[in-house]
């Protein structure tokens, strides 16, 4: 369990040495933009129905490595494979028939949920597309029923983006991933955007949701509190690089690399804690 | 609808005092400026009791307040008076000439629709490799050239050089047809008349092209930014996530939220096509209002012109107020008045 290694075998996702890199391709005129690096030779894996967090400040890289498991970005260098499938370097018509085995939540509900569209087409239309469903009769039955899984009622279907509530939105968001019956789910600071007691019962919605599909899902969150309580195993992600990685409790009890013991006094203490004062002189 | 219908209530309302705004200027306008109608229509020698006479016909002897009010009360009848050179009525004239007019221009803004909308969708499809440069340079083209040198250029290669098409009026003058409307191209696709269809088409492809390759490669412009803004939005990446194709994505996901701003240009620049029929229509002898435009004012035809001038004002108002419900229509979070 703590070493990534041993459960290789039989991981979902295992990336190696990923590096990613933007601009340094040639505009139309044959200028080349210098090259920026996001990630520099990042490995990841993710075993079968296990959840991964991914943390890291703003700008450690951890969207772009999420996306890159997606096969969402262009990798520049390494290897990443999907249930043993090689998706670097492939086109997005031969990813295709493994797209809807892998899906995404977003952040922002709303900019991720397209204004002109309503519920139900857009948790009807991939349905159709990969086939899953054989006339709009029968995705309509299986769309309730994802529905209702999430806790939203029927009637959501026929409204717009705009006429629903955050958290109702994030529930959409979740429907939208689970009715195509992925095995991975990319979670992309889902709840950052959320009250605290609409996060609680979103997460609370993903971990059934993950035990009864037994999905495997990569958590990506700046917050900490968070990844601790849904995750199997974490990533720390500084600059680029993973810094630390092991499995959750092991990395929150006794971190390693001083980054993520900064990562982890950030986190704002769910009870008083006597010892408060003397913490912050204990970890630094 | 209740949306809607507010829009219509109050566009209606403002539409009138536009219009009333419109025949003041126009009417002071032409007052003020230089020419006199009745020199225009009288020979060199004639006398000073002839040319009383003639004004005094026409009412232009009377203070400019009354001449005004007489006009307007005349409008408000339905009657536009008579024209001074062509010596009929105002509104039979309009009724003729305008529907030719409403065809060219109806004609060319759908074509620029259609290839601008193809050409953005196009560019963004290929977008980032050297295919866009392409079409960018081609766009620049097409904006850069107005649409009076694009009609000369078509006169030239089509017309002389290469002559495939007919360059001037509406319809071959050989073919009779009884029509009973002024919508020509209308009415003989409505008959099943192809074969005057065609013609009465071929007549139209020089100057509908001309007015409308300017107008595409704004839409262009504008619906290529747009669409590649909407292409970074999150819910672009989800349709990516839930594996739709490229095309599906730009056509599906990022189309009808990229396409407001499009609309809402492509209707004042109808209104701009509008004014672009007057040397168009010119140049290749097509009997719209746009042409008689330029009669009327080279002769100065006071009454005429203020016909013109009014529909012209009309035509814009109504252009813009279909933008206006196209957009409501189009976009939900307006329809629901939110």
């Amino acid at each position: 369990m703590s070493d990534p290694l041993t459960i290789s075998e039989q991981a979902l996702i295992d990336a190696r040495g990923v590096v990613v890199a933007y601009g340094g391709q040639r505009s139309a005129f044959g200028r080349a933009k210098p090259e920026k690096r996001v990630l520099h030779g990042v490995d990841v894996v993710i075993g079968r129905g296990q959840t991964v967090g991914i943390v890291g400040e703003s700008g450690s890289g951890k969207t772009t490595l999420g996306r890159a498991l997606l096969g969402l970005v262009p990798v520049a260098d390494g290897s990443i494979r999907f249930d043993r499938h090689e998706i670097v370097g492939l086109k997005e018509d031969a990813l295709r028939p493994l797209r809807k085995r892998m899906q995404m939540i977003f952040q922002d509900p709303m900019s991720s949920l397209n204004p002109r569209h309503d519920i139900r087409h857009i948790l009807i239309a991939p349905l159709l597309l990969h086939g899953l469903a054989r006339d709009r009769r029968e995705a309509e039955v299986q769309v309730r029923a994802v529905l209702d899984r999430v806790g939203l009622p029927a009637s959501a279907l026929e409204r717009y983006p705009h006429e629903l509530s955050g958290g109702q939105r994030q529930r959409v968001g979740i429907a939208r991933a689970v009715v195509l019956a992925p095995d991975f789910v990319l979670a992309d600071e889902i709840v950052s955007g959320l009250d605290v007691s609409t996060q609680a019962q979103v997460l609370q919605l993903l971990g059934e949701l993950k035990r009864d599909m037994n999905l495997s899902m990569a958590f990506i969150s700046h917050d900490l509190s968070v990844v601790r309580a849904v995750c199997d195993r974490v990533y720390v992600l500084s600059g680029g690089r993973v810094v630390e990685q092991g499995a959750c409790e092991q990395v929150f009890a006794s971190p390693h690399h001083d980054y993520t013991k900064v990562l982890i006094d950030a986190i704002p203490l769910p009870v008083i804690d006597p010892q408060w004062l003397g913490r912050g002189q204990r970890s630094t | 609808m209740r949306v809607i219908a507010a829009v219509l209530a109050k566009r209606i309302g403002m539409a009138i005092v536009t219009l009333f705004g419109v025949a003041v200027v126009v009417f002071l306008l032409l007052r003020v400026a230089p020419g006199d109608p009745v020199a225009m229509m009288i020979g060199a020698g004639a006398s000073a009791a002839d040319v009383a006479e003639l004004r005094a016909r026409y009412g232009l002897d009377q203070p400019l307040l009354v001449q005004f009010g007489i006009w307007l009360a005349g409008v408000l009848r339905g009657d536009f008076g008579v024209s001074i050179s062509l010596h009929r009525d105002v509104l039979e004239l309009l009724s003729e000439r305008l529907p030719a007019t409403l065809e060219l221009a109806t004609a060319a803004c759908a074509v620029a629709v259609g290839l601008g909308g193809a050409i953005a969708i196009a560019g963004t499809l290929v977008r980032g490799r050297k295919a866009e440069a392409a079409v960018d340079g081609v766009n620049g083209l097409m904006l850069a050239v107005p649409d009076f040198v694009w009609a000369l250029a078509f006169v030239l290669v089509l017309g002389v050089l290469w002559p495939v098409l007919p360059l001037s009026g509406r319809m071959d003058p050989s073919v009779g047809v009884p029509f009973v409307s002024h919508f020509y191209l209308i009415e003989s696709l409505l008959r099943g008349r192809f074969a005057i269809a065609g013609d009465i088409v071929a007549h139209m492809v020089m100057p509908v092209l001309a007015l409308a390759l300017p107008l595409a490669a704004v839409i262009v412009r504008i619906l290529k930014e747009a669409l590649s803004e909407a292409m970074m939005q999150d819910y672009v990446l989800v349709a990516r996530v839930k594996g739709f194709s490229e095309s599906r994505l730009v056509i599906g996901e990022a189309l009808r939220n990229a396409v407001g701003p499009t609309l809402a240009l492509t209707g004042v620049q109808f209104t701009f096509l509008i004014g672009g029929t007057v040397i168009v229509e010119r140049i290749f002898a097509y009997p719209g209002i746009g042409a008689m435009a330029i009669d009327a004012v080279i002769n100065r035809d006071l009454p005429l012109i203020q016909g013109l001038v009014l529909v012209f004002g009309a035509l814009f108002i109504l252009v813009n107020l279909a933008v206006d419900l196209g957009a409501v229509a189009l976009n939900p979070r307006l329809r629901h008045g939110g």
